[in-house]
């Protein structure tokens, strides 16, 4: 099982991003956002930090980057993409998830340990988890408001397109607590919180983030 | 030449922290006449002749990176400029 993750210039998280992987039982392959080669992973992975600086808009100039183009165009074909924090606003911002992502409401950078709600095990990224399963990750954003318009909203919600939701605390804004949505095929997985740094408990608040790699491994292993 | 503005602003629906850090900034001015701000983005495209097809091309450029339309408005406007033009507006800047 070949997990590719994404490195852009100012991505932060890819490292530990892989090492979930690992952690999951998967192999990673490290992709480079200058070239158009995604090494016929079997899903990718774009982590979090501030590629290109955030610069314009977060994800804006990262959408047009080599990696990119074969990314959305494997990511229409079908192929698991999860996008955390960054990696959200990148696929929002390549269309590939509708809405927007903005500066937190309480114009802070938030960073805390976070309960989520997973809404939607039906994805390749969250399979592993029971339907509306309670978990605890790293959230740490200073953009990671989502909105989107209310058709979206309503839209997003009806189709079971929220994955995960944002309880006790909406840390930063986001309209109806979303804290994750999918695409309408499902393959498609953009998340503001880290998952990626709560799969061991030396480093993190536990490990109930893993499932989000383990997922993708065993659904690429019956796949 | 010609400089063409792009002018980025939230839409009008979407909350805008920025310009709400800036406003409740302003009565420590002694400012109290302003009832909002809100914060943009202005861009300044250089342009060597300035065509139907340079100006659309900038209009797609606008649409597809300078602005986010699920969240953001943009403006596109010429302003004409000649060198001495050019060279007064760097003048003032320094005696600014």
């Amino acid at each position: 099982m070949r997990i590719g993750v994404v490195t852009f210039p100012g991505s932060l998280d890819d490292v530990d991003a892989a090492r979930a992987v690992s952690f999951a039982g998967g192999e990673t392959v490290a992709l480079w956002h200058g070239e158009h080669d995604l090494r016929g992973v079997d899903a990718v992975v774009l982590p979090g930090g501030f590629s290109y600086g955030d610069y314009l808009r977060c994800g804006a100039i990262s959408r047009f980057s080599p990696i990119m183009t074969e990314v959305v165009e494997a990511a229409k074909g079908g192929l698991p993409v999860l996008g955390i924090c960054n990696g959200f606003q990148i696929l929002c911002e390549s269309h590939l998830l509708p809405g927007a992502l903005l500066r937190n409401d309480a114009r802070r950078f938030v960073c805390r340990d976070q309960r989520l709600r997973i809404e939607n095990n039906k994805t390749p990224w969250t399979s592993d988890y029971e339907q509306g399963a309670e978990i605890t990750v790293v959230l740490k954003n200073g953009e990671g408001k989502y909105v989107a318009d209310e058709d979206t909203l309503d839209r997003l919600e009806g189709e079971g397109r929220v994955v995960a939701r944002y309880l006790e605390v909406n840390p930063n804004g986001s309209l109806r607590d979303i804290a994750g949505i999918t695409n309408e095929a499902g393959n498609v997985v953009g998340l503001m919180p880290h998952p990626e740094h709560a799969v061991e408990g030396l480093t993190g608040p536990g490990t109930d983030g893993l499932a989000f790699f383990t997922s993708a491994v065993s659904q690429l292993l019956h796949a | 030449m010609a400089r063409v503005v792009v002018d980025v602003m939230l839409k009008p629906e979407i909350l805008d922290p920025q310009g709400k850090a800036v406003h409740s900034a302003l009565p420590r001015l002694g400012v109290h006449g302003v009832t909002d701000v809100r914060q943009g983005k202005r861009f300044e495209l250089e342009v060597d002749e300035l065509t139907d097809e340079r100006l659309s091309e900038i209009h797609e450029i606008a649409e597809k990176l300078l602005s986010n339309p699920v969240i953001e408005d943009f403006f596109v406007y010429v302003e004409e400029l000649d060198e001495s033009e050019v060279e007064g507006s760097e003048v003032d800047e320094v005696q600014a």
